[in-house]
Order: structure tokens, then sequence, then C-alpha cells
């Protein structure tokens, strides 16, 4: 049957069991959001603006293991979702991209809302297509798909000039696809996994260090099996967090430039570090040359060749899909006589112990003034830590990290790549469309949530119960925090004055706001917003301390040993 | 150390621009570049001259293979190979310098394709060292234009870079 570059967009998108498109219509995709009006398979979410758009499509996608779907026109729409893209793709999150295009004829007439959104994507997409002929167009979005889910996922942008789409031809949708440039690994090299688990039974100071990689992959219950079978202590950075559980006596936590000081001193002093997933981060192992001065065995498994050897030297390479890997890592170990140290064991675990005894994440709640990590630590306690959080970019963020015990995968939904400021609202949204019964709470400040405010109005179109969670300083916290350690104090632009009144605000949308001033109000509050108000948006703007910075740090260019304690200061 | 890697991509629009963009996003270096179609008009395959520690070349290798139009990726100078450049030199070739002109470009097996009553176009190809000789050894104040194609490799014997 014949069908226009429309039909065939929408019968793509029904073909890969696609749910919800998160987009916002323009002159360039007219014809495709005709046929969507034309359709009920999926439904359509109209946000506000289009990074909204690609950032909901991004938690939806984090949230659930499905691929995100968002759709924007020619130009700016392009252009305003480049910071979606580009977030997306610096956290590896599977995800569709369509954009609309001027016509075939009009490209590089400098046409109206044109841009090059080839050119202008390409370094923030694992790969993009620009359609240039109907009949290709069916297989695009098919290897569109295939390539966001597959190997290192990643967002994948379909630029579909406006010609194309009122252009008929033979439609038949591919069932499977191959290509000979792309044949991502999925088993690990076995010589290698052998080599690894010798590497692990030999080990006295041994430490794994898990990534976002186990959240992406699901490999989470993998990773507690083979931890459990060890007994070795585990750490996640801030994207692993919930792949291993951060209540079980294993988990020493985070760890990088906001970690724990047990997660930081075990990294650092380790004899052998099994890195799952992970790509040793600026954010996570400090100076390179710092952590390279203790000698240790590192074990790297990642799907991503690239991200090996990167920054960190590693003795064991192994390339592949982490669910395989560990699933025959895990055999081996099984089928090995070996057994670990437990002398050595039990002496390491002593030190981190020591470690552990420091209370790293210690603070002191008056009667005055609300601290921040106590709110975090009430919003775990009233959500019974099974909540799913999503969070903006700043103090709140790491707060958040700290204090949230997340026990289970793909319910910490953060920007830790790019670290996007105002992401935390549209990410709320998403996770509440792929979790439709899952409480959503979003942690935020006052300079991030207004980064995204006008999602407000999506959220009543679509009666999303989100609880906002505004940590308000009135400071640009994080900017305020690297001013006072290394700027002499003097606070450049990062105070917020005039800020509006978040109460009101959230009632002009036609939610509930609540404005929360002291300590004993918190709990209260919290359970006022989660019980009765469970229908709604609140917005809870809770005024916190103004200076509270965030400990412990590691600060940028130093090593992993060298953290400020708050007790220190 | 310099290395040259070469590459087959598939011969679509933009795949130039996905390898130049990787080498200018990740501040990789590139000495010269050259592209064009191979016997297989659907793959293209380039040369990319570039320098820097093993760690960098180790990361240029994986970063290219981890474009989705990149088929297949060798650095050549692991083993054995060869390495050409075309280049084309117009020089003023007048008077006394019209004879000296010729036996130079003879030395250097080059050959004279344009000729007109003060100028000679002189075509010569060679690894890059031996173009550098010919420039240095003619006198400057000669060379009117040169261009010069960047390097292609090929591996020696049974290395053989094909899909």
């Amino acid at each position: 049957m014949q069908l226009t570059g429309a039909e065939i967009v929408i019968r793509c998108l029904q073909e890969e069991k696609v749910e919800y498109v998160f987009g916002y219509p323009g002159g360039s995709v007219l014809y495709i959001y005709d046929e969507l009006f034309k359709q009920d398979k999926f439904k359509h979410i109209l946000v506000r603006h289009e990074q909204a758009a690609v950032h909901a499509a991004d938690a939806y996608s984090r949230s659930s293991n499905k691929i995100g779907v968002a759709m924007v026109t020619s130009g700016p729409g392009v252009t305003n979702a480049v910071t979606g893209i580009a977030t997306a793709h610096m956290d590896s999150v599977p995800m569709v991209i369509i954009s609309g295009q001027v016509p075939t004829a009009y490209i590089g007439q400098d046409a109206f809302q044109e841009c090059d959104t080839v050119g202008i994507t390409r370094p923030c997409v694992k790969h993009n297509f620009l359609v240039k002929d109907v009949r290709d167009l069916a297989i695009t979005l098919k290897k569109a798909f295939y390539l966001a889910k597959t190997g290192r996922p990643g967002p994948v942008l379909v630029d579909i000039p406006k010609d194309i789409t009122n252009q008929k031809c033979e439609f038949e949708y591919p069932k499977t696809i191959t290509m000979r440039s792309y044949n991502p690994v999925v088993k690990g090299h076995s010589g290698q996994i052998k080599k690894a688990v010798q590497m692990l039974l030999d080990a006295k100071r041994p430490m794994i260090y898990a990534g976002g990689g186990v959240i992406l992959s699901d490999a989470a219950d993998r990773l507690v099996k083979l931890a459990r079978r060890l007994g070795y202590p585990v750490t996640n950075t801030l994207m692993g967090l919930g792949g291993y559980p951060a209540t079980d006596k294993q988990s020493l936590g985070m760890l990088g430039m906001h970690g724990t000081y047990e997660a930081n001193m075990a990294m650092q002093n380790c004899d052998v570090l099994i890195a799952v997933g992970a790509r040793f981060d600026d954010r996570v192992i400090g100076n390179p040359v710092h952590f390279a001065e203790v000698a240790r065995k590192i074990i790297h498994i990642d799907i991503d060749p690239s991200s090996i050897s990167k920054r960190v030297k590693v003795d064991v390479p192994i390339v592949g899909n982490l669910p395989d890997v560990l699933d025959e890592l895990h055999k081996l170990l099984e089928a090995s006589a070996g057994v670990p140290d437990a002398k050595a064991l039990a002496a390491w675990w002593k030190q981190i112990d020591e470690w552990r005894s420091k209370k790293s994440l210690k603070y002191k709640q008056g009667k005055e003034i609300i601290m921040p990590q106590y709110v975090v630590e009430k919003l775990y306690e009233v959500t019974g830590g099974d909540a799913f959080i999503t969070s903006d970019v700043g103090q709140h963020q790491m707060w958040a990290a700290q204090y949230y015990k997340f026990d289970k995968p793909r319910r910490w939904i953060n920007s830790g790549g790019l670290g996007t400021m105002g992401v935390g609202l549209p990410y709320a949204m998403g996770v509440r469309f792929a979790n439709p019964k899952a409480t959503v709470a979003c942690v935020t400040g006052e300079g991030s949530i207004q980064m995204n405010i006008q999602e407000l109005s999506t959220a009543k179109q679509f009666r999303l119960p989100i609880k906002i969670i505004n940590l308000n300083n009135r400071y640009l916290g994080m900017v305020r925090q690297w001013q006072q350690m290394f700027h002499g104090n003097r606070y450049a632009e990062s105070y917020v004055d005039a800020l509006p009144d978040f109460v009101k605000l959230a009632e002009a949308y036609g939610h509930v706001g609540m404005k929360i001033e002291r300590p004993a109000d918190v709990e209260p509050a919290l359970r006022e917003a989660f019980t009765k108000h469970k229908n709604d948006l609140v917005f809870m703007d809770f005024l916190t301390d103004q200076t509270a910075n965030v400990y412990p740090m590691v600060a940028a260019g130093k090593g992993l040993s060298e953290m400020i304690l708050a007790e220190e200061l | 150390m310099r290395h040259i890697i070469s590459i087959l991509i598939e011969n679509e629009a933009g795949a130039l621009s996905r390898v130049s963009g990787l080498f200018s996003a990740r501040a990789f270096n590139i000495e010269s570049l050259t592209v064009a179609p191979t016997e297989d008009a659907s793959l293209s395959r380039m040369t990319i001259v570039s320098t820097g520690s093993d760690d960098v070349i180790e990361q240029i290798t994986k970063q290219l293979n981890k474009l989705i139009d990149v088929v297949k990726v060798v650095d050549l100078s692991e083993a054995a190979h060869i390495e050409r450049e075309l280049m084309l030199v117009k020089v003023r070739a007048a008077g006394k310098d019209r004879e000296e002109m010729k036996r130079i470009a003879d030395i250097f097996r080059g050959r004279i394709i344009d000729v007109t009553d003060s100028t000679y176009v002189i075509e010569l190809t060679g690894n890059g060292s031996k173009l550098d000789a010919f420039l240095e050894a003619i006198d400057r104040s000669l060379i009117l234009e040169t261009v010069r194609t960047g390097v292609s490799g090929i591996g020696r014997g049974d290395r053989i870079l094909k899909v």
C-alpha cells in the first residue's frame, strides 16, 4: 500500500510499540501531526518548550528502559531540543528524536526556520540521519530505534524535510536490520574473564566500583549476586545509584567529589578494583595522577571500548554487554576452586569500618533553620524509600544522592554527565508517564526549577501528581559554595534576587503550593503532601539554610584521599 | 609519534564531517586527511596522518570505530606499509632556470605536465619527506604555487583493508 511520509512516520512509531511521543508542533512537522491526530495507538504529550520534550522522553526511558521518543519542528524547535539531546547523550540514554526540516529544495537557502540540524546535533547524538528520499524513511527509522538501544545506548536523531512527509511510497517496515559498519560486542572475551576471576580471588583489598552502565543494561541483579558471592565492598557512582542497594551492609555509598569518606578511601587504597559499567569520570576519581599513585590492579567491564583506558590504564579490559559478562564471570567463579582470602578480607572490612566511623555525612539540624539534608532524609522516610526521585543540578542534587538511599535501579533520575539545570520537572513528567502509579518527587532548587518552570502547565494538563521539593536557599548554592571555598567569598551573581512567591505561582498553574520555614514543619508538610494531596502536584518551597555546603568534598584537581570533611572547617 | 590511520567508511553525505568533527571535538591532531571512493562506490577510503602518544592513538582508533558509518579502521604504521603523496608545483622556468628545473625534476623522477614560455607544472609523487626535499632543492623564489594531496597509504603484501 502507498503511504505518505507522514503516515509512514506514524506507522513506524506504532510498529516500535511507542506509547508516548513528547513534542511540540510547528510548520515542518504539520503533515506528521495531521496523521498523529488521526490515530490513537500512541499518545502525544504537548510540552511547553522543546527542551522539556526531550528531557521528558529521556526520563521516560531512564525509568523504564524503553526508548524515549521526542518530536520537534525545524530551526528553533531543534535548537531548543539540543540541550535535551546532549543531556541524554552524556548519560547514554536510548532515545529517538524526530525533527522536521524545511523542504528538500529549500535546504541551504537560509529558509524560514531552517538550521543545519544534522550538523548542529552531530557531536551530541549517537548517530543522526537526514532523510532525502521517502523510500528511505521506514528503514531509517528502523535503524534509529536499533542504534538507540543496542551497544552503548544513546540518542539518535532523524531529520525529515517537509516535502518528504507529503510524498508517497510503498510501505514495509523491516523486521530486522543489519549494518555492516555496526556490530556491537555482546559476549566478553572468555580468556579475559578468566583472568578477572583469578585477580578477584587473589585480592587482599578488593573493591567493586559500579556505574550507570549497571542501570542502563539492567544488570543490577547480577551485580548483587556477584558482590554477595564475593563479600566485597561496593561503591556506586552518581549515575549508578540504585544499581546496588544503598541499605546493604556491603554498600559504601556513592564515591567521587561528594562521595562518602569510606567509598573514596577504599577506592584509593584497594589493591584490586573491578569497574562495572563506569568510566573513571573526573568527578569520580578526581586527579588521575594522584589516583595512579597507589598501585592496584584494575578490571574494567564496559560495552564501549573507548571508555576503557581513556583516563586510567587498566590491566584486564573486558568489552561486552554487562549482564552477559557478569553471568559468565559468576559461572567461572562458581566453577573455580578458589575462594576469597577470608583473613585479608576481614582486615580490609575492619579498615573500611574505621573509615565509616568518621560518619562523613553527618550534619546538625537545629530548631530554627531547616537544613537541606534533613528535608531529603525526611523525604526518604515519608516515601518509604520507594519513590522515583528526579533532581536538577547543584547542591540539592548532591544532597538527594547522598541522603536518599536508593535500593532499586532506575529510581534515581538525574543529569550526571552534562549537569543540566532544569531537567528535574520534565524528568518527573517522563517518569510518571512511564510509571503511571508511582510516587514521583523532584528534588530541586530555586535556581534550577525556574529553568523549566513552564512545565507546571504540562503537568496540570496531564494531571501529573509530582511532588516538587524545592530546597530554597536564595542562592545558586553550588556556585556560592565554590565561590566561598575557592574565590575568596566573592559571591559573583550567585544570589538570586526577586524570587517569585512559589506558592502563588503553583496556585496560578492550578496546583497546590506550600511554604515550609521551620524544621518542625518539614515532616508534617511532607506527610500532608504525600497523603492528603496524593493526587495533586504539590510545590513544596522549603526555606533552607543559606550557607549549607555539600560535604565531604574532593576539590577539583585533587586526589580522592584529599577530602574536605564538614568537621574540619 | 606519527601514525597513518586508514579508514573504510560508508560513502554517505556528511561522513567526512563526522570524522573531522571527532578530531576537533576531542582535540586530536590531524596532519593530513585524504578521502575518495573505493572500487566499491558505497565505500570511501580515508587516510589520516596524526601524531600523538600511544594512548592518544589508541583513543583515536577506538573513537573512529565508534562512529556508526565507519566500517574498518587500521593503523597502517603498526606494520609494513607504503605511503605516497602527490604534489603539483608550478615554478618559474625561464632563461637559465629552465634547464636547471628540468634537471632537478628528473633527479626526483618528477614529470613536467604543463609548459609555458616561462613556467612548468611539475608532478611529483613520493613520501612526504621526498616532496619536502624537492622543495628544498629548488630555488624557493622560483616556486609560484604548490598543491599537495596529503598522504595515502596501503599495507604491504598480505595486509589488506577490505570489507
